[in-house]
């Protein structure tokens, strides 16, 4: 009895890991902007290409930067989920329009609605490299001092939201803007 | 005559040299390149991936080396941006330790249980002499074998 032990424990230690290591999502890589300030960016804005919009100009709240593409077939399934989110006047939603066209992607806001106060096109991806964007749609949340607090690869789920987003931007909203 | 002969050697020299140049850096560029993991196809490297991404770092990559960046600048910016992960040689530190040092762990008490065992094995007193019954019965089956054809 005594011999089947050993192999007995080395196969619960084995099944362990398995349990544990094959539930992990390998794409979703722990960002290393999280507790760092949001990169600098000045875009044009995807309506009005006359008109730039960064960080800067949303110092001071909370605020969420969605990074979303026309020809982002994820981005459509998320979409209705962001409208809600508007409706839901939680936070002002800052579009990144990645790397894609100008006239595909104001068809796609025109036809499905626009949740974001406001889109910045990145046509060349650039901004996109700077925040760490490798799968879209990412959100991101920053805080009132221009903090990235949490990051969401891949699309936003109303559970999500209800589970994070929103006690997240409760307690961001309590937080002090300066010091 | 001889003037233009010399504008046109230096000439000529000079592009040779911007073409060495533009060699090294693209060597340069390709090495680094096969340094970074494309985080879309994710076994893939940067060099090796024909997603959107891996041609927006690869730009990235020649950008950066060409206005005179080290390898080692090139590659904290992408940590910077994309952590560790985009490192295809995991970097050696506290939280890496298992995956760097495991294997030799393993092997370790591989070792360890194999000496164990052996040493186990040879301190084992020797087999105590068969008695005399078990002797007698191994004869008679043995007999018994020659008996028959």
């Amino acid at each position: 009895m005594k011999r089947f032990i050993l192999p007995l424990g080395v196969f619960v230690a084995l099944l362990g890991f398995l349990w544990v290591g094959l539930r992990l999502n390998p794409r979703e890589v722990p960002s290393p902007l999280i507790d760092k300030p949001a990169p600098m960016f000045a875009l044009a804005q995807l309506h009005e290409p006359g008109r730039v919009i960064g960080p800067r100009d949303m110092a001071g709240q909370v605020w969420i930067l969605n990074v979303w593409a026309s020809w982002c077939v994820a981005c459509r399934q998320e979409h209705p989920v962001l409208m809600e989110m508007a409706r839901m006047k939680l936070v002002p939603i800052v579009g990144l329009n990645y790397k894609d066209n100008r006239d595909d992607g104001l068809a796609t806001l025109a036809r499905a609605g626009d949740p974001y106060m406001v889109s910045a096109f990145d046509q060349d991806g650039r901004v996109g490299i700077d925040y760490g964007v490798y799968g879209v749609p990412e959100t991101f949340v920053i805080d009132k001092r221009g903090v990235i607090r949490f990051k969401q690869i891949g699309i936003v789920t109303p559970e999500v939201v209800t589970g994070k987003l929103i006690p997240l931007i409760e307690k961001l909203n309590r937080e002090p803007a300066h010091g | 005559m001889v003037k233009l002969f010399a504008v046109l050697t230096m000439s000529l020299a000079l592009s040779a040299f911007a073409a060495t140049d533009d060699a090294t850096l693209e060597k340069r560029a390709v090495d680094l390149e096969t340094e970074l993991r494309c985080l879309v196809c994710q076994n893939q490297t940067i060099a090796d991936s024909h997603a959107g991404l891996a041609v927006d770092l690869r730009r990235e990559v020649r950008e950066q080396l060409a206005q005179g960046k080290s390898e080692q600048e090139v590659l904290d910016f992408m940590v910077q941006r994309y952590g560790d992960f985009v490192l295809y040689r995991p970097p050696v530190r506290s939280t890496t330790w298992l995956l760097w040092f495991g294997p030799f762990l393993l092997l370790a008490a591989g070792a360890a249980l194999l000496i164990s065992r052996l040493r186990a094995a040879r301190s084992r007193p020797a087999d105590a002499p068969p008695s005399e019954e078990t002797l007698q019965r191994a004869r008679a089956l043995l007999d018994n074998n020659k008996e028959q054809p």
